[in-house]
């Protein structure tokens, strides 16, 4: 019990402080998961639209590809990439091993089904009618499932929301195509495993703490702008 | 001036084929009623004219077959109001803006519509939170702010309750009128097509078995079925027994009925069609009538209809007759009671007893 309370004290005067080390990681995590976030939303929105409005032969095999893609475990995706970007690997030129480029490549992996499945289920859950009814008053293919996307926009933000919470607190993938690179690499969750590997308690919790408010930052968003809707 | 013209069209839902229309016109600024039971293909035949599912066929609008453009020169309002997360006005000026009309135009013509159909008050509220009637008058107007050329409704009463679709109906007919939009009407509810349509096209089995002046269609339906649809509930078998200039003597089971309808030619054996309406029942024949008909009867069953009872008699033959409930009860019918239903020698409708 001691050992816990003199890592929480460690870990409150850690974070204010502004402990250089908690700042790096806390900072690569959201630059990392961010960036990859960002690269999922660009790939998954429109996948997902396409996806979820879409009427085409293969549609439900990409369906149950994207649902399979939500529960990929990490090490198999790091392994995935690290295989890829290895020195000899096929992508090896490219120089990629042990850096950021890498662990983002790895995060949209798995931030990217998570995004194109849950927008392809919120775009499903419109009523096909609607799309009738705004066929009807005269919109194009393209302005019909924008408008619709309009419509479920608080779903897609759960759908981003939940691509961005895949990846800030994933450990397995960023570790084996990351390498844990002090000041570079090393991310919140790298660098709570290894602190605690260490018995440096108050630095990990102090990161757990920081992982934990982002999370919980990122669910209050989201709360808040379902909370906030129109009545309906 | 035909604006819509379809000739063989065949639509297909699910691999299917579900409505054949040989030719159907569409003169500019009368208004047609689709009208048919459930499941008689009338929705579908709707939205194959609007242009919204494929079909087979010529569908000609303006004598030209229909293009993309088409689409932007109608509009349609379905039995739900659809309507999107956002204020009434824009809503209201959703097809406008799809047409990239600026924003202050656009919403002026809005707010012409909502003032039209009495909801200017609702401009600024959220469409989600709106009653039913009020959400279908804005679907109403999202719809008429196009000034279309053809205004599809789908059915667009059939959600709602009795006093809001009475004043809903009310209004739209006023609209209507004062903008003279061609519109096609969809409705299962021969009061709806009444109070509406100058046309009635009726649809049965997702074929077209009659399209003529709505009068015509109620008062002379082209076959039972129609007829049945239509509200005439009396349709009996009769055999001609003689005809001249002026009467037809029909045989109806072991009586005789005097019609001034011609029978079909070549056709003895027939259809008689009486509106419930139009039979008259009273105690007993003794007072002078000119209704040329008085058959006696016993009431079978009086049930309350609307506003009206509807009594079913045994005259050899069943035959239906609507009363209003103060003859009901002047009458003090009760089932089992002997009466006299009759009915003037010019209002049966003659109908050949085999389909053609």
């Amino acid at each position: 019990m001691d050992l816990i309370l003199s890592g929480l004290g460690e870990a409150i005067v850690r974070i204010l402080r502004f402990d250089p080390e908690v700042m790096d990681a806390a900072g690569a995590s959201l630059a990392i998961s961010g960036t990859a976030t960002l690269v999922s939303v660009a790939l998954g929105l429109p996948l997902g639209i396409w996806l979820g409005l879409g009427r085409f032969r293969g549609r439900g095999l990409l369906l149950a590809l994207m649902n399979t893609g939500m529960g990929l475990p990490p090490v198999a995706v790091g392994l995935f990439v690290a295989v890829l970007v290895w020195r000899s690997g096929p992508l090896g030129g490219l120089d990629m091993y042990c850096t950021r480029a890498a662990m983002i490549t790895a995060q949209v992996l798995l931030a990217a089904p998570t995004v194109i499945g849950l927008t392809a289920v919120a775009l499903q859950s419109v009523d096909p009618m609607l799309r009738l009814q705004l066929a009807a008053l005269g919109a194009t293919s393209r302005q019909s499932a924008w408008i619709v996307a309009r419509e479920t926009r608080l779903l897609l933000l759960t759908a981003v929301m939940a691509g961005f919470g895949a990846v800030i607190s994933e450990i397995g993938a960023s570790l084996m195509v990351g390498c844990n690179v002090r000041g570079d690499t090393r991310i919140l969750t790298t660098a709570i495993a290894l602190d605690t590997s260490k018995g440096e308690f108050g630095a990990a919790f102090a990161l757990a703490f920081i992982l934990l408010g982002i999370i919980f930052a990122l669910n209050a968003v989201t709360t808040w702008a379902q909370q906030h809707r129109r009545p309906a | 001036m035909t604006i819509l013209e379809a000739t063989d069209l065949v639509v297909r839902r699910g691999g299917r084929e579900v409505v054949r229309v040989e030719h159907l016109t569409l003169v500019a600024g009368e208004t047609l009623a689709l009208l048919g039971p459930n499941g008689a293909g009338k929705s579908s035949l709707a939205l194959a004219l609007a242009g919204l599912l494929p079909t087979e066929g010529a569908l000609q609008f303006h004598g030209r077959p229909i293009g993309p453009a088409y689409r932007r020169r109608v509009a349609m309002v379905f039995q739900r109001p659809l309507l999107l997360d956002r204020s009434v006005r824009d809503n209201v000026a959703l097809g406008l803006a799809l047409r990239g009309v600026p924003r202050v135009p656009r919403n002026l013509r809005a707010d012409e519509e909502l003032s039209r159909l009495g909801v200017t008050h609702l401009a600024d509220r959220s469409a989600l939170g709106l009653s039913g009637g009020e959400a279908q008058r804005v679907s109403l107007g999202r719809a008429l702010a196009l000034d279309p050329e053809l205004l599809f409704l789908d059915e667009p009463f059939a959600a709602l309750d009795a006093p809001t679709r009475e004043g809903l109906l009310s209004d739209l007919g006023r609209a209507l009128r004062g903008s003279g939009t061609t519109t096609i009407l969809v409705t299962h509810d021969r009061d709806e097509a009444l109070s509406l349509a100058d046309r009635v096209a009726v649809l049965v089995g997702g074929r077209l078995r009659q399209v003529a002046p709505t009068e015509e269609v109620f008062t002379r339906p082209a076959d039972a079925e129609v007829a049945a649809f239509v509200g005439i509930e009396n349709v009996l078998p009769a055999q001609v027994q003689s005809a001249t200039d002026e009467l037809s003597v029909l045989r109806l089971g072991e009586l005789t009925v005097e019609v001034t309808a011609t029978p079909p030619p070549g056709d003895d054996s027939l259809l008689l069609c009486i509106r419930p309406d139009d039979i008259v029942i009273a105690r007993d024949e003794a007072r002078a009538s000119s209704a040329r008909n008085s058959i006696a009867a016993r009431v079978v069953r009086l049930e309350n209809a609307d506003r009206r009872v509807r009594v079913t008699l045994d005259c050899g033959f069943p035959l239906v007759a609507h009363i209003t409930r103060q003859s009901a009860r002047d009458l003090g019918l009760r089932e089992g009671d002997r009466v006299v239903a009759s009915f003037k020698a010019t209002v049966p409708h003659l109908l050949p007893r085999r389909r053609r």
